[in-house]
């Protein structure tokens, strides 16, 4: 392009190169600016990789002395330095899933309710009343729990759960147990209370990407409302519904404080929901400033970092999901 | 074909014959322009230039390119990736596509003003102060004679006087482009390019802003893209016509509205398509 | 059409409109389960914090064991190390969220970042802790607030960056053109037009951000720690309100209970009024904006 434009085009005067040194200086600047603003981007990829190896190295000990039995080894004993992470991943698991299995179809509700069938005055205010209730900080949920709920599983909830379940095959092992009012079925519904929150606001501004123009169609067509919802509002956003459950599991398997209150500190397998048991984060926030021993604070980190690496998963693969809707929304 | 009226072949257009499209002396021209976004060919080996203290106005159908070619005369467009201009930009002769070209200095001489008014989060004063804070260091008083000048020649000044410590957010929206041209004239620029300025604006605004151009054009040199003909027809001296990419028909305004040499221009000129 | 197929019809559609009431009864229904728990645990806590209140919380020092004190010396320690998560975590946030936005919007690296910001925002408290302890108390040697604050700071970090982000990308284009059209440079431009029109957003950002971390427990239970005294130096272990609420709700002692229920009131009090607070600038920002 140079060989052919200087036939015909003065080059720029020199002058107008030398004479603007402001100009030099704000691209200098600019570069400065730019470096700062990438140095801090990728300042926030450093801080969730240097977790993960963090607690990979800090963890190492546990890791090498135990290998994969550190897994599958109910042992917890502090004296004789064996630790296993069994215990805690059940308790972790079951509690998450007991959460997720009353709060999923509560959020459902709240949603279609936010979305389809409250008057219009209604849908703000209770929103908004929702989204307060996923500001309060966990530790108050923990303390409400052991405190208030406790006593009440223990009273009421336990024995209803011992006489008339807890005779049933199958399914009866799982409600038999003392009325201590701690346990499992406890933490479970506590993150149940606490999850509600967030799933439900996802799932109702997901609701809200829904195009207006499809719903009125059925409508039109003579579709009752739960029609509309069941044909074509799930089907529209049934990926980012799903990744808005796979977010409140997130949050139901790193939860700390609300599980630790009402957990009970149990490092014993049992298949009792009413008996008191262990999670990940509990121990973890029970044990850590008592751990007498390298590999005892080792095996702590080491199950920091197993817990890590589930909910790093379980939040991937609900951002995916939720970014299929909003890719949909933009090719639109 | 007289000499202040030709048509500008698709394919060349030797330099000697675009400086004689207009009678006055050419401010700024592109000489074999093409641009491409993302690939897509976008301004095709495009010839046209603006003339020094003229309004010249561009028209066409919207996608035809003519927004984008008045984005490259103060290089806007190269805030955005993938973006590409070849050829060459002339302003008073200097190539302004050379990347050796000072950014600041092309800027504050070629000033420009966009579709929607974008006051910025700012009082109306600091929005007219704000690009010569830039450029100069003044005394408080210097800058209000600056700013009171800058605000009278974008016919503002009447209606803003009293209130230039009030966020420039609270005006109307013929306000708000008024504010942004003067914004703009503030920094003393010898070029102004307007993007359809007057596109979400009401007809008396509307007729404020033309108004406003009229007598700019006796201290600036502007080049105005605008969707509506009749606005070109007003308050130009100059149109370029431009279809797909392409520069079809440029000459004086009045002769390219009642005797256009290509029927492309014809049909758009009397609303036979765009 | 004869007469059987118009009665199989209504029979089809009295059995749908039955099946939509029922099932609009209960999502009405869940909706009332979910306020019913806020509603409980918020009189709960009001109830019983507000008859734990007294004047002593905000001058006495955390009691040992069954004798009578205040949560001065925790409420100072969480005051302290949420201010200093926010300033350390806010401007980094902040050129991390104008990274994003302005120079990385639809580039893969931005979107691996904001991928990878996006989980950090959810990721277990407690892990931050952890991370934060082999960071800087394993390698000092001992707990400080310093650590308490930083751990607090990867809190403060995904939610500022994921607001500047938001905020910036909804600035119009044609701002950032009429400013750089005037020849000012870029990194002006965002710190003088860009940020003053994003400021709103940024500011309910980060007061979020500080309603999040002033209830964190997790992260402090083992990079600050406690401590029974009154401290302002940061390079000590320092008391924080949720960690004495953990330590005092989980002893036999009814004294502290009373105080974890004070603490627990004022804590809640103020995260409720950063949200309402936060809310109202949104809600006048778009008011002004309409």
């Amino acid at each position: 392009m140079a060989a052919n434009s200087s036939a015909i085009t003065p080059t720029i005067t020199a002058a107008i190169v030398d004479a603007d040194r402001r100009n030099a200086r704000d691209a200098r600047a600019d570069g400065a600016f730019r470096w700062i603003v990438t140095a801090a981007g990728i300042f926030v990829l450093l801080a969730l990789a240097g977790a993960a190896l963090s607690m990979l190295w800090g963890g190492r000990e546990a890791f090498s002395t135990f290998g994969l039995g550190f897994l599958f080894s109910t042992e917890w004993d502090a004296v004789n330095h064996h630790f296993g992470a069994l215990v805690p991943i059940y308790g972790t698991l079951v509690t998450a899933l007991i959460a997720m299995i009353i709060a999923v179809p509560v959020s459902f509700g709240i949603a279609l309710f936010l979305t389809e069938v409250a008057p219009n005055w209604m849908r703000g205010p209770v929103g908004a009343a929702i989204e307060l209730l996923a500001g309060i900080p966990s530790i108050i949920y923990g303390m409400w729990g052991l405190f208030v709920f406790v006593p009440l599983m223990g009273e009421y909830v336990s024995p209803w759960l011992n006489d008339h379940i807890g005779a049933l095959p199958l399914i009866g092992p799982l409600f038999t147990g003392p009325p201590l009012g701690i346990g499992m079925l406890t933490a479970g519904i506590v993150l149940a209370i606490m999850v509600i929150p967030f799933i439900s606001s996802v799932m109702r501004e997901v609701f809200l990407t829904v195009p207006t123009r499809l719903k009125e169609s059925a409508y039109a067509l003579g579709s009752t409302t739960t029609e509309v919802v069941w044909d074509i509002v799930l089907p529209y956003t049934r990926s980012a519904v799903i990744g808005g459950i796979f977010l409140g599991l997130g949050r139901a398997l790193g939860e700390t404080m609300a599980v630790t209150f009402v957990l009970g500190n149990a490092h014993q397998l049992t298949a009792s929901l009413l008996m008191p048991g262990n999670s990940i984060a509990a121990t973890i926030a029970n044990e850590f400033t008592e751990a007498d021993s390298d590999i005892y604070r080792s095996s702590l980190i080491a199950l920091g970092f197993l817990l890590f690496i589930v909910t790093f998963f379980v939040l991937a693969a609900a951002k995916l999901m939720l970014r299929r809707l909003s890719r949909q929304e933009g090719a639109k | 074909m007289t000499d202040a009226h030709f048509a500008v072949a698709a394919s060349a257009a030797p330099a000697a014959a675009a400086a004689s499209a207009t009678g006055a002396r050419p401010k700024m021209a592109a000489r074999n322009l093409d641009f491409y976004y993302n690939g897509f060919h976008a301004l095709k080996s495009v010839n046209f230039e603006i003339a020094e203290k003229r309004v010249t106005a561009l028209i066409g159908p919207s996608g035809c390119g003519k927004s984008t070619l008045l984005r490259v005369f103060n290089r806007i467009y190269s805030i955005y990736p993938k973006l590409e201009a070849k050829g060459e930009v002339l302003l008073d002769g200097d190539n302004i596509l050379d990347p050796r070209f000072p950014l600041n200095r092309l800027r504050s001489k070629v000033g420009m003003v966009f579709q929607k008014p974008v006051p910025f989060p700012m009082s109306i004063y600091d929005n007219i102060a704000y690009g010569i804070r830039h450029y100069e260091k003044l005394p408080k008083s210097a800058m209000d004679v600056r700013v009171e000048q800058a605000l009278t020649q974008g016919a503002l000044w009447g209606e803003v006087k009293d209130k230039l410590k009030q966020s420039a957010l609270g005006l109307s929206g013929g306000q708000q482009q008024r504010l942004c041209i003067a914004r703009a004239i503030a920094l003393r620029p010898e070029v102004i390019l307007l993007d359809e300025p007057t596109s979400a604006l009401d007809p008396i605004a509307t007729g404020k802003i033309e108004q406003l151009i009229s007598e700019l054009k006796n201290d600036f040199t502007i080049a105005i893209v605008t969707h509506n003909m009749q606005q070109a027809a007003r308050c130009s001296d100059y149109t370029a016509f431009m279809y797909l990419g392409e520069l079809v028909e440029f000459g004086e305004t009045e002769t390219l509205f009642t005797k256009p040499t290509k029927t492309q221009t014809e049909d758009y000129i009397t609303g036979r398509f765009g | 059409m004869n007469a059987s197929t118009h009665a199989v019809s209504d029979r089809l559609y009295r059995n749908r409109r039955i099946k939509n009431a029922i099932a609009l009864g209960l999502s009405g229904l869940a909706t009332l389960f979910g306020l019913f728990w806020l509603v409980w645990i918020l009189w709960t806590t009001l109830r019983t914090g507000l008859a734990a209140m007294k004047p002593s919380l905000f001058t006495q020092m955390t009691p040992p064991p069954g004798s009578d004190g205040g949560l001065a010396n925790a409420l100072f320690g969480s005051a302290i190390m949420s201010v200093g998560a926010i300033l350390i975590g806010t401007p980094i946030g902040v050129a991390a969220g104008t990274y994003l936005a302005e120079y990385a919007r639809k580039h893969p690296i931005g979107e691996v970042i904001r991928f990878v910001n996006d989980i950090l925002l959810s990721a277990p408290s407690i892990v931050l802790g952890l991370f934060v302890y082999t960071l800087v108390v394993r390698t000092s040697g001992h707990f400080s607030g310093y650590a308490g604050a930083l751990s607090l700071a990867l809190i403060v970090l995904p939610v500022v960056v994921r607001t500047t982000d938001e905020m910036l990308q909804l600035v119009p284009s044609t701002m950032r053109e009429a400013a750089l059209s005037l020849g000012v440079p870029q990194w002006k431009v965002t710190m003088q037009v860009l940020y003053r029109s994003a400021l709103p957003g940024i500011v309910t950002g980060v007061l979020l951000a500080l309603a999040r971390i002033s209830g964190e427990t997790a992260p402090l239970l083992f990079t600050a720690l406690n401590n029974q005294y009154w401290t302002h130096d940061l390079s000590q272990p320092m008391a924080s309100v949720p960690v004495v609420i953990f330590q005092y709700a989980m002893s036999p002692y009814d004294s502290w209970h009373a105080l974890a229920w004070a603490g627990a009131f004022v804590v809640t009090l103020f995260v409720l009024l950063l949200s309402l607070l936060s809310r109202a600038i949104l809600l006048r920002n778009k008011a002004s904006h309409d």
